[in-house]
């Protein structure tokens, strides 16, 4: 029997700024984690990864993240993809202070 | 200080323009990341939770003001204004990006800087103690011969591929400022009948495995330094396990051959490699030493030093805290706190570090250090100019009396920014030191290190803080471990986990707890947190932080 799958969104790092981007289910890379992509089978995740090195001139290390659907949206599940979501907690740096870019 | 020459110049430009050829081929699509990350990263570039992060190397802590003005220039251009010293001497920045990381390399080259090797599995930057060619209880500068190993290890050949990264401190006094037992190689100068030499000390380090270094030789004539420690290298290069990177480093090498099997190796390899050593290198160094030259030091009255202390007390608090003894007369070595209670530890601002620069080129002879603890140091001020830059300090915020006090925390980035963290370090550091303000009683408390890492590597230095604190992830969730009875100095020493960890909200009342019981245990107020530890062993201590299991078990 397959291993149950906790769902999944794929996120990386915008090659030039370097700033957290998710994946998208148009194939977009955006800002928010709300518009990406909830992933929920091992297959989709697969094909996403193998997509993404098509990506290599947009992102840098692209992984897949846990993440559960809250009611905007995927949410992450880990502190660590959270704080990726906001920014820094000793300044006001990062996604928490910038506008919230769409699209890339 | 040092000044390039036009070899380290061209070198340094040209590595500066392959990097811009590389940059522009991984963003046209020439280069895959798998092909451009080892490139970056032997150029210092690390891309971070948020952000890329360009960590640019202080050869062994030392900055002229033009070098810091320049770092100011390259914080407000490039990033959000501010840049981080780090535990090895160096600083970061946290928001570049990519494409204009060429530009920062070629702006540092114009001042003497760089960040080769800043990263990846190399020599590191040589770090020294901070107090270099200024401190009373030296033997000799350590910083010309941190200045050969710089020049002898950038790019050397046999050494760019090696089992994993590789660091070197040195220090010229008896009393270890450079941590140079935790270092996998520690070189301390000594003296024998009247000639220096070093100590070696190999295979000491943090992290995972944390082990205090071995003494390889107690004297190693300075001639043969740079021959001994190509020769301590080569065999962990060859004997130093590629195969499980958590057992890599020369510390497990040593720690698994043992010592004595381990200098035999490396003597048989020195008796090899010694006759390719013709003496160049020591007419190097000698040439080194002349731009080390002490600055010409003044002689100047220092009653109106004396007279402000009587009336001004933070000023008195101040020079009682952050001053420390010169070898001249009637000058003295001035750490700068860049630990303001609340601020983020070895945070500075681009106006701050113009400001400090302004202060070296003022009142300074020129120079500044980084120290490992996350400071900036005035090596040589004269106490006749000390009321005037104490008010300028104060201005700019940097004025904070509390250099080796609670409240200067070494802190890691932690999971704010590091890739690698498994939680944070900054919020917890400044919750301690604003706690520690408010109780008002860190001077009462006195000599305290307390030592924070955002994960099991241990850039925090925990291990060697009277009081370490390590973030981890359990089950998802922040948590802080603690050891006691770390010491970073000579009589260096691993701290002892006290016990389960704390959660984010408990951390912080659990050291406050654990300090003000050290108070109430304390002989007298002169015995330090580390003394009362090693009188009283961790039993009371571990009392003090688990008063429900000291109640259960009752």
């Amino acid at each position: 029997m397959a291993r149950s799958f906790t769902p999944k969104v794929v996120t990386a790092n915008r090659l030039i700024q370097g700033d957290t981007v998710w994946l998208t289910a148009n194939g977009y890379w955006s800002s928010d984690i709300c518009e990406a992509e909830f992933i929920t089978d091992a297959g989709t995740a697969e094909l996403r990864m193998i997509d993404t090195e098509t990506q290599a001139h947009l992102v840098a290390g692209a992984y897949l993240a846990d993440a559960v659907m809250g009611e905007k949206g995927p949410k992450p599940i880990h502190f660590r993809e959270d704080f990726r979501t906001r920014g820094p907690s000793n300044y006001a740096h990062g996604k928490q202070a910038e506008k919230v870019e769409k699209n890339v | 200080m040092y000044k390039y020459n036009n070899f380290d110049e061209d070198f340094v430009k040209e590595r500066v323009s392959q990097f811009r050829e590389q940059v522009s081929r991984r963003i046209d699509g020439s280069l895959t990341e798998d092909e451009f990350k080892p490139l970056r990263l032997m150029n210092g570039l690390y891309l971070q939770l948020h952000a890329y992060m360009l960590r640019v190397a202080v050869p062994y802590g030392t900055l002229n003001s033009a070098q810091m003005d320049k770092l100011a220039h390259l914080a407000d251009t490039y990033d959000k204004g501010y840049g981080h010293f780090t535990t090895r001497q160096n600083i970061q920045y946290n928001w570049p990006k990519l494409s204009d990381v060429p530009d920062m390399l070629s702006e540092l080259a114009d001042v003497g800087m760089h960040a080769i090797q800043t990263s990846g599995n190399t020599i590191r930057n040589v770090t020294a103690d901070h107090f270099a060619g200024a401190a009373a209880d030296e033997i000799a500068d350590p910083r010309p011969v941190a200045e050969l190993m710089r020049q002898w290890s950038t790019d050397h050949p046999e050494f760019q591929f090696m089992p994993r990264k590789f660091k070197i401190a040195i220090t010229g006094s008896p009393n270890d400022r450079a941590v140079t037992k935790a270092h996998d190689i520690g070189l301390r100068m000594v003296l024998l009948n009247g000639i220096s030499g070093y100590e070696v000390i190999v295979g000491g380090g943090l992290g995972r495995t944390p082990m205090i270094g071995k003494v390889i030789t107690d004297f190693l004539p300075q001639a043969d330094l740079l021959p001994y420690v190509e020769a301590i290298i080569s065999v962990w290069n060859r004997l130093g396990r590629r195969d499980n990177k958590y057992k890599s480093r020369i510390k497990i090498t040593v720690h698994e051959h043992g010592i004595d099997k381990f200098r035999r190796l490396v003597d048989a390899r020195f008796i090899e490699i010694r006759p390719f050593f013709s003496g160049i290198d020591q007419e190097i160094l000698a040439k080194i030493e002349k731009q080390f030259a002490a600055p010409e030091f003044k002689i100047a009255d220092t009653k109106g030093y004396e007279a402000v202390r009587l009336i001004n007390p933070a000023f008195r608090s101040w020079t009682d805290t952050n001053l420390k003894q010169h070898r001249a007369d009637g000058y003295v070595i001035v750490s700068i706190s860049i630990k303001k209670h609340g601020a983020t530890p070895g945070d500075a601002t681009s106006d701050q570090m113009r400001v400090m620069a302004d202060l070296a080129r003022t009142y300074g002879h020129d120079e500044l250090r980084i120290s490992h603890e996350q400071n900036v140091i005035l090596p040589h001020v004269h106490k006749s100019d000390l009321s005037k830059l104490y008010t300028v300090l104060r201005t700019a915020g940097l004025a904070t009396a509390n250099i080796g006090l609670a409240s200067d925390i070494i802190a890691c980035p932690g999971m704010d920014y590091c890739a690698l963290a498994t939680a944070r370090s900054i919020p917890v550091a400044q919750e301690i030191a604003v706690r520690f303000d408010e109780l008002k009683i860190e001077h009462d408390i006195g000599a305290l290190k307390i030592k924070i890492s955002g994960c099991i590597n241990a850039c925090g230095h925990h291990h060697v803080g009277h009081i370490g604190i390590l973030g981890l992830d359990r089950a998802g969730v922040e948590n802080y471990q603690i050891t006691l009875g770390g010491d970073h100095t000579e009589t260096a020493a691993i701290g002892e986990r006290a016990g389960p960890g704390f959660s984010a909200d408990e951390i912080v009342p659990a050291i406050e707890r654990l300090v003000l019981g050290y108070m109430d245990l304390r002989s007298s107020p002169d015995e330090t947190f580390l003394n009362a530890y090693h009188r009283l062993g961790v039993a009371p201590f571990k009392a003090i932080l688990y008063p429900q299991e000291k109640a259960n078990a009752a």
